[in-house]
């Protein structure tokens, strides 16, 4: 299990992993509550963060570490497509800009906690509803297993193997999330943010100096691509793949803030503004991510090789750690490892806590226990986010990792199909209920079928291709398997998307031709506007259980 | 939640003791149409899909992404201040 392990990594990787491990634990006092035993208090840290703990919060919760060594593995891979990460997190906020206030507004005066309890309100319909939660709770649980798919390639690059390390580490992230609840990831993300932005900022001042600068690492990008037989590749984008880059970035924004621990950190938030100021401020971590994206080249520059993994194939997700262990003296690269890791739990609590909340409230309080009272609920909650970990470490250990990740494409698909419900849902009632049931069943039936056609393909050096994957090779989907005569590409949410939407408007008027009742929307249009000092926050903090 | 009243949200509110007296209280405002300016410059790739020119040895493709992150940042800037209630 040791074997090879530089020592001096190991020490400040673990020493920085116990000072946030007790900063977990200690957050359950911070920001104290007279009562953890309540879901805002747990679930939503008292819906009290102000615009700095929300930036923190947000930043840890949607920049993880598995996107940190995954973005700059694709671009070292295929190059200029992976960079996509970065207008997709150009465009997220100003979409969401509008969208994410109204929901604030409406959850906060019925006391909404996850997006399905919005869509119970808002449509009336408890079937839509459940539909909308377990999308959500399918979209998230593979996206915490990969997180530590994001520890582990930091722990091999250290030389450290097996599966007992990762284990600890999520028994310890496990008991703090049960104790402390959200005021743990959000105290820890200020040691993780600060961690990440250090490490970037000396990489690409370090790094490039010690390549020769950036000619030297474009160019060896340039070269690499140009000997490889892949037509897809290259330091821009080949013709085909821009309709992909463009739809893939859309898609990927329109499906960010739909995920429940997206909305979790949101509903955090103290009040309007704090979310419009991290509307504008949260770039900053886009920057830090185009940045980070480069080290894929630069990693082609320094001549790094992937560690093979167990099944023998090259893991490309190791790159970064081992451009790291390269560049940098053992105990930066230490540091460098340990933003990584903390990287990896901020998100997983955070998802692990949304997941819970998606649980309590629109599976066991409206199917199991009708009347739960706020403790039992807390209870509930704090319970099955620890299953929901457990369930991650089983997936990663237990089963190839590799399903996790095609699961995880598939979850920003699936997530993106409870659009029409939440976000179309926020601006306009005009949608039957029934009509965007049927819309989601159409999505998701797109979405799954397209990418079950998308084959992974190696290019071979004679002109031969090889299918490596016969099913979920990525998320590019060939227009051509639509019979048009086009060698281009599309998201395969995106397509999902739009099947969705025309099913749902078509249902939407079948539905009401035949009469079908329409449901009760309990809130009201001017509730979609109402800010913190609204007095009506006050005079009804149940209404909706 | 049956019984609402009729009339205008704003004029209810300014009504209500003790609320922030923030009047018109509604997202619409023309700014906000500024927020479609990044999407537009982001999402064709045919615009910045080329090495030259490059700057600091860079290619176009990847400055010119990064630097969208900077008017983007400053358009949400622009919009929150003149939206902030």
């Amino acid at each position: 299990m040791f074997k090879n392990v530089n020592a001096v990594e190991l020490t400040i990787f673990v020493l920085l992993f116990v000072v946030v491990s007790a900063m977990g634990f200690f957050a359950a006092r911070w920001r104290r509550a007279d009562d953890l035993e309540h879901l805002d208090e747990w679930g939503l840290g008292g819906r009290n963060f102000g615009a700095w703990i929300t930036w923190f919060l947000l930043g840890g919760d949607l920049y993880t570490a598995y996107t940190f060594v995954a973005v700059p593995a694709l671009v070292f891979g295929a190059g200029a497509i992976g960079f996509f990460a970065v207008p997709y997190t150009i465009v997220v906020y100003p979409i969401v800009f509008l969208v994410l206030i109204r929901l604030w507004s409406v959850s906060h005066i019925h006391g909404f906690v996850t997006p399905a309890d919005f869509v119970r309100a808002r449509h009336g319909s408890s079937t839509l509803a459940l539909l909308v939660a377990i999308t959500g709770i399918v979209a998230t649980m593979p996206y915490i297993a990969l997180q530590l798919v994001g520890i582990e390639a930091v722990l091999k690059a250290m030389g450290v193997t097996g599966h007992v390390p990762i284990i600890v580490a999520f028994a310890i992230l496990a008991a703090y999330t049960y104790s402390s609840g959200l005021r743990a990831p959000a105290l820890i993300a200020f040691v993780k943010d600060a961690l990440i932005y250090i490490v970037i900022i000396v990489a690409v001042i370090v790094i490039p100096y010690k390549l020769g600068g950036w000619d030297e690492i474009f160019g060896a990008a340039e070269k690499k691509f140009a000997a490889s037989p892949n037509p897809g590749d290259g330091v821009v984008l080949a013709g085909p793949a821009q309709l992909q880059y463009a739809t893939l970035a859309f898609g990927s924004a329109l499906a960010l803030f739909l995920y429940p621990h997206s909305i979790t950190a949101v509903l955090a938030s103290r009040d309007r503004n704090v979310i419009k100021r991290n509307m504008a401020a949260l770039p900053a971590y886009s920057f830090i991510l185009g940045l980070l994206a480069l080290l894929g080249y630069m990693a082609i520059a320094a001549g790094v090789t992937p560690i093979t993994n167990d099944a023998g194939k090259p893991d490309a997700n190791t790159i970064v750690p081992l451009l790291f262990d390269n560049m940098f003296p053992s105990w930066f690269a230490g540091v460098a490892f340990a933003a990584i890791g903390i990287g990896a739990l901020v998100p997983a609590a955070i998802m692990s806590i949304a997941a819970a909340n998606l649980w309590t409230r629109n599976i066991y309080v409206e199917y199991i226990n009708k009347d739960a009272t706020p403790k039992q609920e807390a209870r509930s909650s704090k319970l099955a986010s620890l299953v929901v970990k457990v369930g991650a470490l089983v997936a990663i250990i237990a089963l190839d990792p590799q399903f996790s990740i095609d699961l995880q494409l598939i979850g920003g698909i699936i997530i993106l199909q409870t659009l029409p419900a939440v976000a179309l849902g926020l601006y306009t009632r005009w949608f039957h209920r029934w009509g965007l049931i049927a819309g989601w069943i159409a999505g998701m039936a797109v979405g799954f079928w397209t990418t079950f056609q998308i084959q992974q393909k190696v290019f071979n050096a004679d002109g031969s291709i090889t299918i490596a994957k016969e099913h979920f090779g990525g998320s590019g989907f060939p227009l051509s398997e639509l019979g048009l005569d086009t060698t281009w590409s599309i998201y395969a949410g995106f397509l999902a998307l739009l099947a969705n939407l025309v099913v749902a408007v078509v249902a939407t008027f079948v539905f009401r031709a035949i009469k079908v009742p329409e449901g009760v929307d309990a809130t009201h249009p001017d509730e979609y506007f109402a800010d913190q000092n609204d007095p009506r926050l006050k005079d009804l903090p149940e209404v909706v259980h | 939640m049956t019984t609402h009243q009729p009339d205008r949200p704003e004029e209810r509110r300014n009504g209500v003791p003790g609320s922030t007296a923030r009047a018109e209280r509604s997202d619409h405002h023309p700014i906000n149409w500024l927020l479609l300016l990044p999407l537009v410059i982001t999402l064709f790739p045919p615009v910045y899909n080329s090495i030259d020119p490059t700057l600091l040895d860079v290619p176009f493709f990847y400055w010119y992404q990064m630097a969208a992150i900077l008017v983007s940042v400053v358009i949400t800037l622009v919009v929150y201040r003149k939206t902030r209630a």
